[in-house]
């Protein structure tokens, strides 16, 4: 819920996770967090979803479980990750330990029009990861805790759910690539070797 | 439900090197589910939805991996707007659909869906593969995963309610 407490700038919060990040490959949710991800430095290990909302977590999982031994965050906002609400039961449930997803929740559908999510009238995705068995420390709100996140995501001693609480600023966007085909070659000849 | 075909399938599976399968289940995928689960070198991962079952065969190939989605006609509409990332990623995908509404169908609720779902494959440009007689179904599915992962296409075998067998309900009346 809004409440008067502080709240990160997304932009700094998502350049600090990705700024020492290893081996991590990353898959972001349509909107927002795609462009977040741009901001912080385009990388081929950078997988930019631009439609198939709901659909974040669901691939990061596929990768995960081909890719054990790597890390692989899902980063997303809160109004995608509703839309994929039973992926945290598939991934509670499936429990691969290099996967983490990562929510940017202002607590609105920021492409739209700014509506409020339902997280805006009381939903907690903390506690449903949790219900879902999945390891989500309390929502974190200021830049030691997305400190104490970067590292972690370096870890492969998952699953792990993480919610951020970002304010609601909307900044200029910052496109990466959009067509896919030239994305999944990229990725794929950054991760496997596999020349398109 | 009998006959070999579904263990044929699993040898399918097994020779075309796909390690993840996603599914929901039905009825007529149980024997395929079961000899899946049990093999140590596949991947299986029960879905809420079918429409994660195209984001997560997504990311598997990101990572190198070849996978299924097995579900009934019904889950074939809840996948559309994910099939938008599979064609505008230019990616393979292969999915395993057993049909319903079709062929004595006692449950009316399945059968618009039933009736749709070679139309909305193809309107998604996931090319269909139907499936009625058993010795048909191996080769089928075989020539599907060659052409998704070697031809890089979307495609999708259709078995149909008459090679899996009609689901049985107490006659009430």
């Amino acid at each position: 819920m809004i409440q008067n407490l502080p709240l990160l700038d997304r932009r700094e919060t998502v350049a600090r996770l990705l700024r020492d990040r290893g081996d991590l490959l990353v898959v972001t949710g349509l909107g927002s967090a795609t462009y977040d991800v741009a901001a912080a430095g385009d990388d081929p290990r950078n997988f930019y979803l631009w439609g198939a909302m709901g659909g974040a977590a669901a691939m990061a999982l596929g990768l995960a479980l081909a890719q054990p031994d790597r890390p692989v965050a899902a980063i997303t906002g809160d109004g995608e990750m509703l839309m994929g609400l039973g992926t945290l039961a598939t991934i509670g449930a499936k429990r691969p330990a290099n996967l983490s997803v990562i929510v940017l929740d202002n607590e609105r559908y920021g492409e739209t029009g700014a509506q409020p999510t339902a997280i805006a009238h009381g939903v907690s995705l903390t506690d449903v990861a949790r219900s879902c068995g999945i390891d989500a420390p309390d929502d974190i709100r200021d830049m030691n805790g997305v400190g104490t996140l970067a590292e972690r995501l370096k870890r492969t001693d998952g699953p792990l759910f993480a919610n951020i609480k970002i304010d609601a600023r909307d900044y200029p966007r910052v496109l990466p690539a959009r067509d896919g085909a030239w994305l999944r070659s990229r990725f794929r000849e950054a991760v496997l070797g596999i020349a398109p | 439900m009998s006959g070999a075909w579904p263990d044929e399938l699993f040898e399918v599976l097994v020779r075309q090197k796909v390690r993840q399968v996603a599914y929901v289940p039905d009825a007529g995928h149980s024997r395929l589910i079961e000899r899946c689960t049990a093999n140590p070198d596949m991947e299986t991962t029960v879905l809420t939805t079918e429409e994660d079952g195209v984001a997560l065969l997504a990311g598997a190939w990101l990572g190198g991996d070849r996978g299924i989605l097995l579900m009934q006609s019904s889950g074939v509409g809840n996948c559309v707007n994910m099939l938008t990332l599979i064609e505008n990623c230019r990616m393979p995908f292969v999915t395993l659909v057993t049909m319903r509404g079709e062929w004595g169908e006692f449950n009316p609720w399945q059968g618009p869906m039933g009736l749709a779902t070679p139309d909305v494959l193809t309107r998604m440009n996931v090319q269909v593969h139907r499936v009625d007689a058993p010795d048909q179904a191996a080769a089928t599915l075989d020539a599907a995963i060659a052409q998704s992962y070697d031809g890089l296409q979307a495609s999708a075998v259709l078995l149909s309610q008459r090679l899996i067998g009609r689901k049985d309900f107490e006659a009430e009346d």
